[in-house]
């Protein structure tokens, strides 16, 4: 630890809280359809796209018209990327001739982007062409980003209307946020992730003779465009294997700092959204603070936890933090920092090796996805996910004061606490029950390259990061059985890519359908005026109510598990 | 249902083009022509051939004459990029580091409690371009018998191949080992 390094959590949290609330109107601005900046460059663009899909503004769809466009939008663009990816031989910019990986992992890569989920069971360099990173993967960036803000929009309108039965256009949502929000902010990103070092090239890979007389490929391709929506919209799938710890992903300390801001900027900015679109920012900063107390604990446990020697470190007769699997010029600090971000957030870029973190430094990363991703999250997806822990701790507080439990005015019923429990419950079922397919039929087995509790912690982080749409990875995990075939880096555990799928459509979808259907629900009712009873959601003593709520029902539940693996071995010196 | 359909097709091709097609080549042509060097993998040359990138690590195992780059689990593949992917209690990780940090201590010259971390830990990229300053600074008195030049003009390269943190205060300071070797090739040609 040095003060570097706490001076830059320290400026990253401020930095983040200082940005939010600018971010947040214009998101609102841009939502409500109001007059932006961009809006006489990009107006007749955006009326344009409206024409061709054939909808406008003024024609909106209740929460079940919302859903189904949301359904039948990404079962074809699933199709379509499925296709693109299995087609790669034959289409163009593909310098390295690189072959269809096989059928099994092809689906599991376009379920992995379409879900914003970004799980890699491929090494990019080795596996995929030019044109399906950029124009198969890169758009799920975008469109998987821009649907999880959408339906947090309309989610949010679900809060916010009174008697009303209708939510949005999902169309005008989608387009409004790519055009007016990803597009514009990747344009810049990019372009300043070029001036740093980050490469943005069609040429093919280039062999250089080394100093000693070696030979080493530089691998490349269009990196920079594909890096900042990769963060932008928490997707995290990296252009190379190696993801942000690659130096043309991510060439400095600087670079690493912007990335990581971008990552939380929009989860973190949805929250003021909320706030402003539910008529009080303070109900947005109680949900932003709640997010944020938990990230500072995060940062701060992994921060210690790898300043520390780990046991094989300590067998080895070494003396210092845990360098293994961590890049120069990150060192410590920012890689702890990364590791925390990318996992509060549903991004899944790492910077670092996950699997090499100490056993406490590799717990908290865990714990962060268990929340169900509801700590900033996922673009969109991070808040739906909280406003659902939102009504369930209200719920508790209305149980144990004996009042109806309402939320902003609004009586929460039984049907809306159903629905809750559905969202934030299913989740945590579906790790568990697949992890434990995982470990405990002969299928999983070839997957664990660890052996020991290690092992048992690269499985359980595996269906954590899919079903909550991660994708950062402990990753031994059928990360050794390449090559395979024709693709170096691309392999065939069927089980592994067919099971991490389904994990990803639940983990995406159950959640997504959830909170449609209670802002549905909630669109409809009254507001009652506050009366002396009526609990304060805006509120320190709530903001400790939510965190709670969290902990409460996501964490516990994974306790058990977390103690076979990561906790067993940041408790022992033994080595396996 | 059939409304949904037909808009679906219409926004994925829209979106392929605008967000996969439009977007990228936008950014490569703008990269390309206002930053070419640095669009391209900040290449170095040396009489006229690439040696290398100044963002890409090198193995230099062998060459006494040169400071050593950080362990690779790659061997420094630039092209096929992984991890170690062993977990911070796995008996082969600390046989790994043990070996390195003995054959560093060796090579150097120094004690084995004295090695340095990022000298026997593989790096996350495999290809990490940087050594720490402590790590340089053990190297230097190696180099410096081997070359036949002074500590001092030593210590003054690395100090001209450090990238310091990113505005004072972000991420860490490292050693380019890659330009400081070419740097030191220059020096005693």
């Amino acid at each position: 630890m040095n003060v570097a390094g706490w001076l830059q959590i320290v400026v990253f949290i401020a930095a983040l809280t200082a940005v939010t609330p600018i971010v947040g109107r214009y998101l609102m601005q841009v939502f409500e359809g109001e007059r932006v900046l961009l809006t006489p460059v990009l107006g007749p663009v955006e009326r344009g796209a409206y024409r061709l899909l054939g909808t406008s503004p003024d024609r909106e769809q209740d929460w079940k018209g919302y859903a189904r466009t949301v359904l039948v939008f990404s079962g074809l663009f699933l199709a379509a990327l499925y296709l693109l990816i299995r087609l790669q031989g034959s289409l163009p910019l593909n310098p390295e001739g690189l072959t269809a990986p096989p059928w099994d992992l092809s689906f599991n890569t376009a379920v992995s982007f379409l879900t914003n989920t970004n799980w890699q069971f491929y090494a990019g360099e080795t596996t995929m062409s030019y044109f399906t990173q950029m124009a198969g993967l890169a758009v799920q960036n975008f469109v998987s980003a821009a649907v999880g803000i959408a339906v947090a929009v309309a989610v949010i309108r679900g809060f916010a209307r009174r008697e009303a039965t209708r939510v949005g256009n999902f169309w005008v949502d989608a387009i409004r946020c790519t055009l007016y929000v990803l597009l514009p902010l990747c344009l810049v990103g990019a372009l300043f992730l070029v001036s740093q070092g980050v490469i943005q090239t069609l040429g093919a890979y280039v062999d250089v003779t080394t100093l000693t007389g070696g030979t080493q490929t530089l691998a490349r391709g269009p990196v920079a465009s594909q890096e900042f929506i990769k963060e932008l919209g928490t997707n995290g799938g990296g252009f190379f294997n190696v993801n942000a710890a690659m130096p043309f992903e991510n060439s400095s300390g600087l670079t690493n700092f912007v990335l990581m801001l971008a990552i939380l900027i929009i989860p973190a900015a949805l929250t003021n959204t909320f706030g402003r679109m539910v008529g009080s920012q303070r109900q947005g900063w109680a949900v932003y603070t709640a997010m944020a107390v938990w990230f500072i604990a995060a940062v701060a446990l992994v921060y210690i936890a790898e300043s520390d020697s780990t046991p094989a470190m300590h067998a080895a007769g070494l003396h210092g933090a845990n360098m293994e699997g961590k890049d120069v010029r990150f060192g410590i600090g920012s890689s702890s920092l990364f590791a925390a971000v990318t996992t509060v957030a549903s991004c899944g870029a790492v910077n670092a090796a996950m699997e090499s973190f100490s056993g406490l430094g590799g717990a908290v990363p865990m714990a962060n996805m268990m929340t169900g991703e509801v700590i900033f999250g996922g673009v969109g997806s991070g808040l739906y996910g909280m406003l659902l822990f939102v009504l369930l701790a209200v719920f508790l507080a209305g149980l144990m004061v004996g009042r109806t439990p309402e939320y902003l005015g609004k009586k929460i019923g039984p049907r809306e606490i159903r629905l809750v429990v559905i969202g934030t419950l299913f989740v945590p079922l579906v790790v568990l029950v697949f992890t434990a397919l995982a470990i405990g039929t002969k299928w999983g087995a070839p997957s664990i390259y660890d052996s020991g509790p290690q092992g048992f912690s690269e499985t359980l982080y595996a269906y954590t990061s899919q079903a909550n749409n991660n994708g950062s990875a402990f990753a031994g995990y059928t990360g050794f059985v390449q090559p395979n075939g024709d693709n170096v880096g691309a392999f065939g555990i069927t089980f592994a890519n067919l099971l991490g799928a389904a994990a990803m459509l639940f983990g995406r979808f159950v959640p997504m359908l959830a909170a449609l259907a209670v802002a549905g629900a909630l669109a409809g009712k009254r507001v009652s005026p506050p009366g002396p009873g009526t609990m304060r959601t805006d509120t320190p003593t709530f903001v400790v109510l939510l965190v709670g709520a969290v902990a409460l029902v996501a964490l516990l539940t994974f306790v058990p598990a977390l103690l076979l693996g990561p906790v067993v071995q940041g408790l022992t010196n033994q080595l396996f | 249902m059939r409304k949904d359909l037909i808009a679906s097709a219409v926004a994925v091709l829209l979106f392929t083009v605008v967000c996969g097609l439009i977007y990228p080549l936008a950014v490569t042509g703008i990269a390309q022509v206002t930053m070419p060097g640095k669009a391209n993998g900040s290449q170095i040359e040396r009489d006229g051939k690439v040696v290398g990138s100044e963002l890409i690590g090198q193995d230099f195992q062998g060459r006494r004459r040169y400071f050593q780059s950080r362990p690779s689990a790659s061997d420094d593949s630039a092209d096929a990029t992984f991890f170690n992917n062993l977990g911070p209690n796995q008996r082969d990780l600390a046989t790994q580091q043990h070996q390195a940090a003995v054959a560093y201590a060796r090579r150097e010259r120094i004690a084995l409690a004295d090695v340095p971390v990022d000298a026997a830990t593989t790096s996350a990229s495999g290809v990490d371009p940087h050594i720490s300053p402590e790590n340089a600074e053990i190297q230097a008195r190696r180099v410096a018998r081997v070359r036949g030049l002074s500590l001092d003009r030593v210590n003054d390269l690395i100090d001209e191949h450090t990238d310091g943190r990113g505005l004072g205060f972000m991420g860490e300071p490292g050693v380019n080992v890659l330009t400081l070797n070419l740097a030191l090739d220059e020096e005693t040609r």
